[in-house]
Parts: C-alpha cells; structure tokens; sequence
C-alpha cells in the first residue's frame, strides 16, 4: 500500500520543487525575454484560431440549449445574460485552459522531453545555463500572459455566437436587448474570478508540462508517456481548480 | 612538490557515486593544475563519462568533494554551479548539439545565453565565425546539426566548447566511433584550442594514441600543423598527466613514461606501441 502512494507523493514533491525554483528565478536575471516572445507567439498566436472557433461553438450551444428551458418560462429575453455570466465565470476560461493544455502542455512535454533523452538538458547544464531559466520560466511567464487574454477574446466571440443564435437564428430577443443584458449582468465578482481561473490554469499547465518533460526517462516512448500524463494531469487540475476559485468566489 | 603552480583548477577527493547501489565512482582522487593536459583511459563503462560529469556537477558525488576553480561544488547552489559551469568547455560524448538550433545558434548559445554575457550581441557573429573556422567550418551556419556528418558534428561541439575562451576544456571521447583520419583531425583541433587559448584540457578516450598526441604534440600556428614537441629545439611545454580508471576506481595515475612502465595487465591494454607516429 505504501509503496503504492510512493510514486505519486514523490511526483507531487519534484512538482513543488521544481514550481519553488521557478518562482524564484522569477525575479533573477537572465530573463531571456527573446524565448518568452517566441512562446507567447507560439501559445497565444498559435492557439487564437482553435480557441475562437471553440469560444464561438460553446456561446452558441449554450444559447441553443437554454432557449428551450427560457421559453418555458418565457424568459427568453433572459438568454444573454445567462451566455455572458457562464462565458465569464466558467466556460471560457476552462475551455480555453483546456485547449491550451491539449495543445501546450503536450507541446512542452514532448519538446522538453525529447531534449531530456538525448541529453540536451545536461548540455544546456554543462553550457552554465540552468534550464529552469531557459525552458521553464519563458513557458510560465508566456502563458500566464497570454491565456487570459485568449480567454477573453473567447468569451467575447462565444457571446457573439450565443448573439449569432439567439438573434438571427432563433428570434429569441432583440439584439440590442441580448448586448445590453450580456453586458449589464457582468459584475466584477464575474470578471476577477474570470481573469483569476486564466492566470492560476496557466501556471499549472505550463508547470505540468514542464514538469513531465523534464523528468522523462525511457527514450521515445518515454517522450510519448510524458506528453500524455502532462495532458492529463493539467486537465484535471484544470477541473479541479475551478471548483475551488469558484466556490471562494461564490462564498464572497 | 606542485607548490608553485597555485591551487588545483580541478580536485576530486575520494569521490564516490553510486548507481542503484552500483558504484560508478568509488573512492576518486587526484588533482589537476592550470595549464596541464589529462588524459583519462578506461575500458566502456569504466566510470570516464561519470567522472566528467561529476567535475562539473551535473551529477552529484554520493561520497567525497569536488574542488573546481578552488570551489568546493559539493557545498553551493545550483545557481553558483550555473555560473561556474559557464567558465568549463565541454563536449559531449555524441556532440551534445541542440538539434532545432543552426549550427551558429549551437556556437553562439553559451555566448548569449549564459548569465554574465561575454561579448555584446553584435559580436556574437564575429565570435562564431571565428570559433566555426579554427575547426574549419565557417561555411555550416546555417545549417542544423542534422545535416552535417559525425565527425563535423563533433567538430561543432569542439568550437561551441571553446568560443568563450574558457579555462578548463573537458573532452568526452572526442574521437569515438570515428575513422582513423578524422579521429586525428579531431585530436589536431584539440591541440589546436589547447594551445591557441592555452586551456587545461581534459580528454576521456580509449585510445591511447590521443593520449600520445596530447602529450607529445603541439600545434604550431605558423604551418596549421601539429608537431613533435621540441621539435625546433624548444623546450617541451606539454605537461601531460595520465589517468587509467578501471570500474569507477583509479588504477593508475602518472606520467606517460610512468604509464609505459606500469606492470599492470589492464594499464598495458592500454598502451600499444606507437612507432609511427
């Protein structure tokens, strides 16, 4: 029994350890910014369109599936506030996190983790760069920038497709009436909790990721093995965190 | 007896490192002084690759201390290590070379990247073209390592170890698995940096041959050529120390007339005669 909890106690310990060096390399020079553009370029850049098509299909879903449940009580009108609040609070930071860890993390694990088997960590080591700095903290501070602001632009563009629904398709509501609504019932309890769930999925996901890759032992299929519990793991924490941010913010 | 020569730039006392119990270093000394050359000889598996590794605290001693540049490693930071590191040239058993980087971005990696930057940026090419001629590859830039054979590889590796002129030059069997021809033109350009930036250097290798080169060739710059040492009536400079490692110990430590000498069956494996070099 014991020996079964070992692994994954321990797992969580190099996890902490390696998130405690990160932070505080944070502050510490060189900060490489030349790789922290690159992957901001490659997860923001590289995720918008996915995101935007995704944002856009769960506003319009969303707007599809209460329009039946609005009617009964004829509350139809009712239909952007309740797209808006779902967007902000909940799914677009979790789908956007969510894309991101499929796409990024795995990206992470595997790049790193191919440099780990063939030995270009020890290299970049020996080379007096510490790959803390190099690798993982360019990642971190990319994607903690840049996932807030996909989940933005995705929770305006799944709006636009609730608006796309709502209005044009289903003559659910005025248009003026459903931007009014979207707009009115955002609070700033809606918002900060929003933004926070971006920032707080973006340091799991890119520390997840980094982590995997980092410890990969085993060659390719070690690689392939990093890359699918890097994916894993950061989507369940991604499930899990919400639940707690939003029970602290709905307790406010 | 090694009084005026100052502190050793490398000192390994009685350093032991264990894998899954098995010992891959057991009980390491010696000492290594500025401007010498050391050759390591062993068998595959014999501990060479280990002890490189463990001089620059890539892997950590179980038992024992490591002295670089009169710094105990054992006892500082990862972060003091990073930036001893940056002081040691090292070259990898297969190169160690980043493959998505161009072979200039490989070169010029630890110009640009280490924490105290060594040259500004826009000297950075100079420096790597500069480093990428001495091994005679100034015509790869752009090139990524893939694309270049085993031997140019390692070469790749010898200029990145070198472009910032560092002290101490560690040399992972430069010249395994190569043909004989480009074998020698790797030990040449060994020579070459060892006695253009006057580095200590360190090579591990199971051919003793290299050892020879290193101990009683230098590199004149006038020919581009390697000559015997003393041969215009000079006194030879090469001060060259040989160790032999047998699975993870240290089974001889001496000069080479020593090593020729030894009465050991495993150090005479070793050294095969070389009349005709």
């Amino acid at each position: 029994m014991l020996d079964l909890l070992k692994p994954p106690i321990l797992a969580f310990q190099e996890f902490f350890l390696l998130a405690g060096r990160t932070f505080r390399n944070l502050f510490r020079k060189p900060h490489y910014l030349d790789d922290i553009t690159i992957q901001m370029d490659v997860i923001g850049v590289g995720s918008l369109p996915i995101v935007m098509l995704t944002g856009f299909f769960a506003g319009a879903v969303m707007a599809l599936q209460m329009s039946r449940a609005l009617n009964q009580y004829g509350a139809t009108d009712q239909v952007g506030q309740i797209v808006s609040i779902t967007l902000a609070r909940e799914m677009g930071p979790v789908l956007t996190a969510l894309l991101v860890a499929g796409r990024n993390a795995s990206g992470m694990a595997s790049e790193l983790g191919s440099m780990k088997v063939t030995e270009q960590i020890d290299a970049m080591r020996a080379l007096g760069t510490d790959p803390v700095q190099k690798l993982v903290k360019p990642r971190l501070v990319a994607t903690a920038i840049v996932l807030p602001l996909l989940t933005i632009i995705a929770d305006f563009v799944g709006m636009f497709g609730g608006w796309v629904v709502a209005c044009p398709m289903l003559n659910l509501t005025t248009s003026s009436q459903y931007w009014s609504m979207a707009w009115r019932s955002l609070e700033y309890n809606d918002i900060a909790q929003g933004l926070l769930k971006p920032f707080v999925f973006a340091i799991v996901i890119a520390l997840v990721g980094c982590f995997y890759g980092l410890r990969t032992t085993g060659g390719t299929q070690g690689v392939g093995l990093a890359t699918t519990k890097a994916v894993v793991v950061a989507s369940v924490w991604v499930f899990v965190l919400t639940f707690f941010i939003g029970k602290f913010f709905v307790s406010l | 007896m090694r009084g005026d020569r100052g502190e050793p730039i490398l000192r390994f006392e009685d350093v032991s490192v264990y894998f899954d119990e098995q010992p891959a270093l057991d009980s390491v000394s010696f000492a290594l002084w500025p401007g010498s050359s050391c050759v390591i000889l062993g068998a595959a598996g014999s501990g060479k690759t280990v002890l490189l590794k463990t001089a620059i605290g890539l892997i950590k001693p179980d038992r024992g201390r490591v002295w670089l540049f009169g710094r105990d490693i054992t006892a500082i930071t990862e972060s003091e290590l990073v930036d001893l590191r940056s002081r040691v040239g090292i070259l990898f058993q297969e190169g160690g070379l980043f493959d998505s980087l161009t072979i200039e971005e490989n070169v010029a990696y630890p110009l640009l990247n280490q924490r105290a930057p060594r040259c500004p940026r826009d000297e950075v090419r100079a420096r790597v073209e500069a480093a990428l001629a001495r091994v005679e590859l100034e015509h790869t830039l752009e090139k990524y390592p893939s694309e270049l054979s085993g031997g140019m590889r390692r070469r790749v590796g010898i200029a990145r170890a070198n472009v910032t002129e560092p002290p101490l030059v560690l040399y992972d069997s430069p010249t395994a698995g190569l043909d004989p021809i480009t074998a020698h033109t790797i030990m040449t350009l060994i020579l070459k940096e060892r006695d253009i930036n006057k580095t200590t250097t360190v090579i591990v290798t199971h051919r003793y041959q290299d050892g020879y080169l290193l101990a009683n060739f230098r590199y004149n710059p006038a020919s581009n050529r390697i000559e015997p040492v003393g041969a215009d009536g000079r006194q030879p400079t090469s001060d060259t120390k040989f160790l032999v490692m047998r699975e993870g110990r240290l089974v001889f430590e001496g000069s080479q007339a020593e090593l020729e000498a030894s009465p050991d069956a495993y150090v005479k494996k070793f050294v095969k005669p070389l009349r005709n070099w």
